[in-house]
């Protein structure tokens, strides 16, 4: 795999000098190995001094967020597994990925107690590939039930061998240094909520013990909604996996699309025509926007304002008439390709576009008067189970809830792409991390997105909709009709399929909800090796149980809501 | 005025005998006027289709589809179905809007129990109809493998137009009093603990 290494992609000086006085600091007890691969800076570590390693790393101040930990098979190996962590800097905007070895069997020390994000990073790589994290306290399966036996990411194991299911996990909750999760006490009275209720927008599960209304211990089941979409990945063409990232985060499914194409793209080294790039912008924030309208408004709905949610709705109709004017589709458009966009914009259409953003400037001022001018929309949620800014970052936060909660961190401003850097546009902040502040950043995103609408849709550049690499973008239909070289080409790459060079990215962008990061692993075959997401709604939902630790039922409904938890990409 | 199928509407008959049987003056005037005749069950039928309760089962992209038929635009209210009840006791319509996984399937199937008679059940979009083009190893392969459908809306996810057409269907079905076998043998999952 590390057989591709490039140099001088785009990895800039301050990390060049950054891993250097890393080298220095984990000398001591460590050789490993540093490299540079697509840009991305990778270390390679033992499974004895990864602690060590991301404990410096931690504590001298290197890396502040732990991104994510996945496992990856490679059968044919002697140690078969890799861990791969991936660290971001929120200071200087840099990354490191490090991979660690294991053979079969291998036990690794758990990052819990450096990340308490680690925490649901490590059940899913513990239940997709049976890792063992050595000391994690709860190292149970998290996405699949709890009868299914075998690790289904591990390349041995069928992508369509169902397992059945026959009852439903009784109440339990995390193990704690002086509490065993599975007994309930007697004392409380335990209460499930979902995975069918009002309040748990599809499919979560939440249960509680109360002390009256009081919390006084609280869990959450996930993989509901557990669709596999990683292991679909890695049966399917690159360009058909697009269709199933449209079903990661469905009420903003475009930003998934660009997401992964992105990724693919770095892999494969081409960079989308201007004009595409402008239209990957403005599909990007039309989807925030009406991702914003359904957490607005159906937070309203949980509640108990229903006018916001109607009223809101019509706005995202809107935008599913200018989607459907593109491409047909209203909810799951799969507008991009690898390469560039399906097909152009028709005439007329950013004209549309922005006749919309004059409707929803005027919409969004009366939602501002609806929900943040209502007095019992603001006692629900003031002060309401804040999130300080450490805390967001030990549980990797990203997206509006990080920024509710104070810190600046928006990829659009930390790690630009399609132009975003020559945008105007402002990071609303806020400063308690309660519920209030995270619609407060909301409403103001919104406006934001209008504000870069407007400037791109009235200057998108004239050109090609896509690049026109006969090894990565089919040619237009009345070639393939019309000339022998089109059929030909149209042929070939079907057959073939694309095959990025052998390698691997990391490849974030700034979605409704956060860091929607791509960690790609080509073999260089027509499908991917491994496709590992990375949900924003996935960190930030595992906080739950503690944050809503000995505040009211209620107050816990509203906090599922201001997460704006979206089952499909929680669980894939 | 209902219009189910078998009623007939019945004017100024006075032949009818039955009008002599009844000895109030007022109801034997009014029976003058207009009457009307019907089965019991069509208008029952009658009701029942236009009174639909459904219980949004949304569990994926196709909830938030459903969002769009309940919502302002398309209105699901205008085909008598816009009370809307989670509470699978208040509810005779079990929407499945979305993937269901084999952790999901037991919820479902007791969702489904709680339900009371009649009950009727719509598959909204491939994955609920046919686990869609989810071929893999924990989603369900169609919710009919666990309870019995009455309407498969097709589509990834269907239109609202597509969702409204399949409530029609049904309402259809109701008021033609439709043999439903799928759901007279139906039986629980075996080995399914679902209470």
């Amino acid at each position: 795999m590390e057989g591709a290494r490039r140099n001088g992609d785009n990895m800039n000086e301050s990390i060049t000098n950054k891993i250097e006085s890393i080298k220095m600091d984990i000398a001591p007890f460590s050789k490993a190995d540093f490299y540079e691969a697509f840009g991305d800076c990778v270390l390679i570590a033992g499974r004895e001094e990864i602690i060590p390693i991301l404990s410096i790393l931690k504590r001298r101040g290197y890396f502040d967020f732990l991104m994510d930990i996945c496992g990856v098979d490679y059968p044919a190996r002697e140690k078969r597994f890799d861990v791969v962590y991936h660290l971001f800097s929120s200071k200087d905007n840099t990354r490191l990925r490090i991979k660690v070895p294991l053979a079969e069997g291998d036990e690794i020390e758990t990052a819990i107690h450096l990340w308490k994000g680690a925490d649901w990073f490590e059940r899913e790589a513990y239940d997709m590939f049976g890792i063992i994290f050595r000391g994690h306290p709860n190292l149970r399966r998290l996405l699949t039930h709890h009868q299914f036996r075998g690790h289904p990411l591990r390349k041995d194991y069928d992508a369509d061998l169902q397992q059945h299911s026959t009852e439903v996990l009784p109440i339990r909750f995390d193990n704690t240094n002086d509490e065993d999760g599975a007994v309930l006490n007697s004392k409380y009275v335990p209460i499930n909520i979902g995975p069918s209720h009002p309040a748990m927008h599809g499919t979560l599960r939440v249960m509680a013990e109360l002390d009256g209304e009081t919390i006084v211990r609280a869990g959450v089941d996930i993989g509901y909604l557990h669709r596999c979409f990683e292991k679909m990945a890695e049966t399917h063409p690159y360009n058909q996996v697009i269709p199933y990232t449209d079903r990661l985060n469905y009420c903003s499914a475009p930003m998934n699309n660009v997401g992964y194409c992105k990724a693919v793209e770095r892999l494969l080294g081409v960079e989308v025509p201007p004009r595409a790039q402008a239209m990957r912008v403005v599909l990007c924030e039309l989807s925030r926007i009406i991702d914003h309208i359904i957490a607005v408004g159906t937070g309203g709905v949980d509640l108990g304002a229903l006018t916001s949610f109607f009223h809101l709705f019509t706005y995202r109709e809107q935008v599913y008439t200018l989607f459907e004017r593109l491409c047909g589709a209203r909810l799951t458009v799969s507008l991009t390709r690898v390469g560039g966009m399906a097909q152009d914009a028709p005439a007329g259409w950013f004209k549309e576009v922005l006749a919309f953003c004059k409707r929803m400037t005027a919409e969004i001022n009366e939602i501002d008067k609806l929900m943040i001018g209502n007095k019992i929309f603001r006692q629900r949620t003031e002060g309401v189970c804040p999130v300080s800014k450490e805390e967001a970052i030990e549980w990797g936060y990203t997206g509006p809830l990080l920024r509710a909660s104070g810190v600046g961190l928006d990829l659009r401003k930390a790690q630009p792409y399609y132009g975003y850097d020559q945008l105007d546009f402002d990071i609303p902040i806020g400063a308690n991390g309660d519920i209030f502040d995270r619609y407060l950043v909301r409403i103001e995103e919104m406006r934001q997105s209008i504000r870069i609408i407007e400037q791109v849709a009235k200057n998108v550049p004239e050109g090609d909709y896509t690049i026109r690499d006969k090894h990565i973008v089919l040619p237009e239909k009345s070639d393939v009709y019309g000339n022998i070289e089109g059929l030909m080409n149209h042929f070939m790459l079907i057959m073939k399929g694309i095959r990025p060079p052998v390698g691997e990215v990391y490849d974030a962008t700034e979605a409704a909800n956060g860091e929607l990061g791509f960690y790609l692993i080509s073999d260089g075959s027509a499908n991917p090796y491994r496709l590992k997401v990375r949900p924003p709604c996935f960190a930030i939902y595992q906080s739950f149980p503690s944050i809503v630790k000995g505040s009211l039922i209620a107050d816990a409904i509203a906090t599922v809501a201001s997460m704006n938890v979206i089952a499909g990409e929680l669980d894939r | 005025m209902p219009e189910a199928q078998s009623g007939t509407l019945v004017q100024n008959q006075s032949q009818n005998p039955t009008n002599r049987v009844l000895g109030d003056q007022s109801a034997e005037d009014l029976s003058r006027s207009f009457a009307l005749t019907t089965r019991l069950e069509d208008l029952v039928a009658w009701g029942r289709k236009n009174a639909l309760w459904p219980l949004p089962y949304g569990t994926a992209c196709c909830g938030i589809e459903l969002m769009s038929v309940m919502g302002p635009r398309y209105d699901l209210a205008r085909f008598g179905a816009e009370v809307v009840r989670f509470s699978p006791r208040q509810a005779d319509l079990l929407l499945v809007a979305g993937t269901i996984t084999e952790k999901m399937a037991p919820v479902l199937v007791r969702i489904y129990q709680q339900m009371l008679e009649p009950k009727y059940v719509l598959a909204m979009g491939a994955c609920a109809s046919s686990g869609g083009f989810y071929r893999a190893y924990h989603v369900l392969q169609g919710c009919d493998k666990v309870i019995p459908v009455d309407v498969y809306v097709p589509g990834c996810p269907p239109t609202p137009e597509a969702v409204l057409d399949g409530i029609m269907t049904l309402q259809r079905m109701i008021g033609t009093h439709q043999p439903r076998p799928w759901r007279d043998q139906w039986k629980a999952p075996a080995g399914m603990v679902t209470t």
